[in-house]
């Protein structure tokens, strides 16, 4: 049976042998039809959000209105800001990565180490702002009420910009308290309160005569979502079902729950990859420091995980696209 | 592997790819803000023109991370096919089909939602 055998191994055994298919080792080969089948499935998530955004065209919640935070600058309506600076510390992260590896090809040990530490450091500083970003669309920022069927209802002032709740809601007194298990039923949890109650709300509303509504539809000719006037307006109020401040996987005070899953779902992913990403770097970076791939005679590994750390950058640039700008 | 003479260093090539990618990505957040009416509110091709600018730099600055940072520019030609026509194929024709089938349903849901009250 030996004929069947590949005895030829020259020690190279574990890197596939001297045969190398498309002219690439064993792993970077693999590596890179990890990255088609990994590209396959973002696609396949950003595809799904593609057809629920044709599908809803005309109600979709418009990205420009949710992220509008910037840190240091509260209150201020900062949209694509924080994002763009996001991308550019994944780009620039990209670069540094980039710069390793070119090290690596000079067998430039201290290089490569520093540019790794530097990596490293840019994928943590992402992940910290990725947090920060879904800290903030998880608190929301003007509150809003949903309506039996689901839909949303959003206050705008006289001038067409939206309002806090807590500009006009009633301050009256409420009795109703968060449930706790330490204070009723122990088995039974319950979702934290809104901050106003739904009577507040709509008492506030009547007291303010110059607010008025916005529903989720959005005009066609202007893109920006219609506005019904006050005479209007109580009869979908009269609908309503529960106040929303921020979103969730359930309700979102933006829109559609669907644009809120999607996006904890997609970037969320992405996200777990920058993780993984950061901790096979860090594994990497000390097998650099004690020096594993000197004795080995060439820095492949790094070109290795240099490619999965390009392709989350390449990742986040159409999630980017297709989030925040499209 | 060849050793560290053979290699010269490609830093200047790296610099000039970062520069490229920060420019389309400025130009990208600069339209994303102002969003030119001209370009917003009108129609080409089932979209605004703004959103195809976009779809267009994004390609472009997939390009050059895939080409110059991953270095397939300098893979053999059939690994670099064996990839990147496999992604570009099997992503166009899912696309393609989730939004047709989005956009159709939109027609059909679309007048059927009920927006007054």
């Amino acid at each position: 049976m030996e004929a069947n055998i590949a005895t030829e191994t020259n020690g190279e055994t574990w890197g596939g042998g001297n045969k190398k298919p498309l002219g690439a080792s064993y792993g970077k080969m693999m590596m890179w039809f990890f990255i088609l089948s990994d590209a396959l499935t973002f696609s396949g998530f950003l595809g799904a959000y593609g057809f629920m955004r044709f599908k809803f065209n005309e109600s979709w919640p418009i990205a420009d209105e949710v992220f509008t935070h910037f840190p240091f600058l509260h209150g201020v309506h900062a949209p694509m800001y924080y994002v763009a600076l996001m991308t550019f510390i994944l780009i620039f992260s990209s670069v540094t990565m980039v710069l390793a590896v070119d090290a690596g090809h000079q067998l430039n040990k201290k290089k490569v180490t520093f540019y790794m530490l530097l990596t490293i450091i840019g994928g943590i500083i992402f992940l910290g702002s990725q947090a920060w970003e879904w800290k903030n669309f998880i608190g929301g920022s003007y509150g809003a009420v949903q309506l039996n069927d689901g839909k949303i209802v959003q206050f705008v002032d006289a001038t067409g910009h939206q309002i806090e709740l807590e500009k006009f809601a009633a301050t009256s007194h409420s009795e109703r308290v968060q449930h706790t298990r330490d204070k009723g039923l122990w088995f039974v949890k319950e979702a934290s309160l809104p901050p106003f109650s739904l009577d507040q709300v709509i008492e506030g509303f009547e007291s303010n005569p110059e607010i008025t509504i916005r529903i989720e539809k959005i005009n066609q000719e202007t893109k920006t979502k219609i506005i019904i006037p006050r005479a209007e307006a109580m009869a979908y109020l009269n609908e309503a079902k529960a106040v929303v401040k921020g979103a969730n996987l359930q309700v979102n005070e933006y829109g559609k729950p669907l644009f809120a899953d999607f996006f904890f779902f997609i970037t969320g992913f992405h996200g777990f990859h920058v993780l993984s990403g950061v901790i096979i770097n860090i594994i990497i970076f000390f097998n650099v420091i004690i020096g594993t791939y000197e004795r080995r005679g060439h820095y492949e590994m790094v070109e290795k995980v240099g490619l999965y750390w390009h392709f989350v950058d390449l990742v986040w640039v159409f999630v980017f696209t297709f989030f925040y700008l499209v | 592997m060849a050793n560290a003479q053979e290699h010269k260093s490609h830093t200047g090539l790296i610099w000039k790819v970062f520069g490229i990618l920060s420019l389309i990505t400025i130009a990208e957040v600069i339209l994303g803000i102002i969003k030119p009416d001209a370009l917003y509110l009108t129609k080409i091709l089932g979209t605004s023109p703004l959103n195809i600018i976009f779809l267009v730099m994004t390609i472009v600055k997939a390009y050059y991370i895939t080409w110059f940072f991953m270095h397939m520019a300098d893979e053999k030609k059939s690994l670099r096919r064996a990839v990147v026509w496999t992604a570009v194929f099997l992503i166009i024709y899912l696309a393609a089909l989730l939004l047709i089938e989005g956009s159709y349903i939109n027609d059909v849901l679309g007048p059927l939602t009920k927006w007054s009250y």
